[in-house]
């Protein structure tokens, strides 16, 4: 962040883009100040808002590990205007960032406990930030399962890196809503393979994202499996402008999801003013 | 630091005029194209300040201006290698966005106290607002007591009243013929020392006038919310039929947001002209559907309950959450009278305290 004005991005190059699925793109990025790059450090879970200047800034959950520094990572589905331009960007294109904002995950709470991430769609993106971290310090946890769901094969992201994850001692569930010629893995919405899985709620912390309605289903299936609401984390997404709780827009009553989110957990939101 | 003058009302212009030579003096006045009401603008010579007249609108741009560059940028293009594209960046607080001091002269201690909620959410926050916070440094208000309350003013139910003067540089009361203006902080002592010979200081009996004056508006009884109202307002806010009724009329308009001297919502959007480009941050309104609607068409608050809800918890229950108690509504009644369906906040906020609401 540019310490003495927080509306001004940092410059940034983009290094790499990855077609994940047929809307979604991811982007490596680095700083142009190689100082700041080196010095950069953040939470898992944190955010940054990118800049295509002369279009506007939206907000996206850095998704690379803060264990892994050669490049800030973006995934980020074409949904508006901003996210339409990103999409445009080539490696070498210039890109504006302002990093990291927000709480980010807890993760020093998790160690020793056993972890389930419930994915659907882009919803992967924030989870990953926090997987990896995990997967780099993998004896500080317990179990990790993964249930990650998509509407077909062609919308899982990071399938190039399923194996790694696999091979860092995580026990990926993969689902799809309908079968698919070729598909091995599960068929059914992610809330139903949640109860087909049932991972114990003892010693455990859920984390969940992805589609609002995906989010409504998986929050009554851990409720049902005995997750209490402090157990239970999302992260949430809103339209946001400043970022540093300033403009007023993305405020579930007195907190500022740029601010004191995105990360919150069930025991939080339950005492907010319902506006999600 | 504790200096005063009097200033007789044929001398005004000559004072204003004398100050305006070091700093930028905003006045109320009214608009030379016809425009209705009075709204604050530079004082020139020639323009005649409306003192006697609560403003229409408060002074609010003058420290958040209703449009503003936030950064300005152009694309380069490198002719010896078209596939290559950079990118220069300006960010206007780098240099001195405001070399001059500003005088906010003849606000009323409402208008004044509006800043003040502005100051905690841009400058006591985990980040500073860079461009909010120059302009304030470099601003001083000298504060109008004041003696016209109307059916709408309720700054004394909000922690306020019509002499107050947190926030505020310099008194000026109203007396016969003329005012007298005091210094009340160390920082704007130079104020009145510029002024030289050009204004002498009171005489005992216009000094005890203005006490008078001060006195007796001081002391009218503060009327309004019962305390518990904020307390009382956090236990309703899931109860949207209080809000369908207390909002049923409501057109949606922002008129509201607009002369409101607490509400400082914005968005920033970019504009661009060939290479060039301008990031700009405007007032913005939390009444308006769009205001909180995502691109994937989704939006948290879907109808006008939950944006007039938004609005009032904003300033009845969010503001003195976050911020020591204090409430984020400064009394002006600007949203009262020029609301064009007649909602009263007062009514809407005094009706979530009281049990016996028929909405409850």
């Amino acid at each position: 962040m540019n310490a003495l004005n927080p509306y001004c991005p940092d410059l940034a190059t983009v290094q790499e883009v990855i077609q994940e699925t047929h809307n979604i793109r991811t982007l490596r990025i680095r700083l142009n100040d190689e100082e700041k790059m080196q010095d950069f450090s953040f939470r898992p879970g944190q955010v940054g808002q990118l800049s295509v200047f002369g279009v506007g800034e939206s907000t996206f959950v850095i998704n690379s590990p803060p264990t892994r520094k050669d490049y800030l990572q973006f995934s980020v589905m074409r949904v508006g205007e901003v996210t339409k331009r990103i999409h445009e960007l080539n490696a070498g294109d210039p890109i504006g960032v302002r990093a990291p904002l927000g709480n980010g995950f807890a993760y020093e709470e998790m160690k020793g406990r056993d972890i389930l991430f419930i994915g659907g769609g882009i919803g992967m993106a924030p989870l990953r930030t926090l997987l990896l971290h995990m997967i780099d310090n993998r004896t500080d946890y317990g179990d990790i399962t993964v249930i990650y769901g998509a509407r077909s094969p062609q919308d899982l992201c990071y399938t190039y890196e399923f194996d790694e994850w696999r091979a860092g001692g995580v026990n990926l569930v993969l689902t799809v809503d309908a079968e698919f010629p070729g598909w091995t893995g599960r068929v059914g919405f992610v809330p139903t393979v949640l109860k087909e899985e049932s991972p114990a709620p003892d010693n455990r912390i859920a984390i969940t994202c992805g589609p609002p309605i995906m989010i409504k289903f998986v929050l009554f299936g851990l409720k049902e499996l005995g997750y209490e609401d402090h157990q239970v984390l999302t992260t949430l997404e809103k339209r946001m402008k400043c970022g540093v709780g300033i403009c007023g827009r993305c405020n579930l009553g007195p907190k500022y999801v740029c601010l004191d989110g995105p990360v919150f957990s069930l025991d939080q939101l339950g005492k907010m003013v319902p506006e999600l | 630091m504790t200096g005063k003058v009097y200033i007789a009302q044929p001398d005004l212009e000559k004072v204003l005029s004398k100050l305006a030579g070091n700093m930028d003096v905003w006045v109320p006045a009214a608009p030379a194209n016809g425009k209705w009401g009075v709204e604050f603008m530079p004082y020139h010579s020639g323009l005649a300040p409306i003192l006697n007249r609560r403003s229409s609108l408060p002074p609010k741009k003058v420290l958040l201006p209703q449009m503003e560059a936030l950064l300005r940028f152009e694309y380069q293009k490198d002719p010896q290698d078209p596939s290559k594209v950079t990118l220069r960046l300006d960010d206007p607080t780098a240099d001195s966005l405001t070399s001059r001091p500003v005088l906010v002269f003849g606000a009323r201690p409402c208008d004044t106290r509006g800043f003040l909620t502005l100051d905690r959410t841009f400058t006591n926050g985990p980040y500073v607002d860079a461009y909010y916070r120059k302009r304030r440094e470099n601003t001083f208000f000298a504060t109008l007591v004041c003696g016209e309350a109307d059916s709408a003013c309720f700054c004394s139910s909000v922690g306020s009243g019509p002499a107050d003067m947190e926030g505020s540089d310099l008194r000026l009361i109203p007396v016969e013929d003329g005012y007298v203006l005091e210094t009340l902080t160390e920082r704007a002592a130079f104020i009145l020392d510029s002024l030289e010979s050009l204004a002498l200081p009171p005489t005992e009996i216009q000094e005890a006038a203005a006490k008078q004056i001060n006195d007796e508006i001081s002391s009218q009884p503060a009327s309004g919310f019962p305390p518990g109202t904020v307390e009382a307002f956090r236990g309703r806010f899931e109860n949207l039929g209080y809000w369908q009724e207390a909002v049923e009329q409501c057109l949606s308009c922002g008129v509201c947001t607009y002369v409101c001297p607490t509400c400082y919502c914005f968005t920033i959007t970019d504009e661009m002209k060939n290479l060039e480009g301008a990031r700009l941050r405007s007032w913005d309104s939390c009444m308006f559907s769009h205001y909180t609607s995502e691109a994937s068409g989704h939006n948290p608050r879907p109808t006008k309950l939950e944006r007039y809800r938004n609005r009032v918890g904003h300033k009845f229950s969010y503001i003195p959450t976050n911020y020591d108690g204090m409430i984020g509504c400064c009394g002006c009644g600007r949203c009262i009278r020029l609301c064009p369906v007649s909602i009263d906040i007062r009514k809407v906020v005094q009706g979530l305290k009281e049990e016996t609401c028929e909405c409850a």
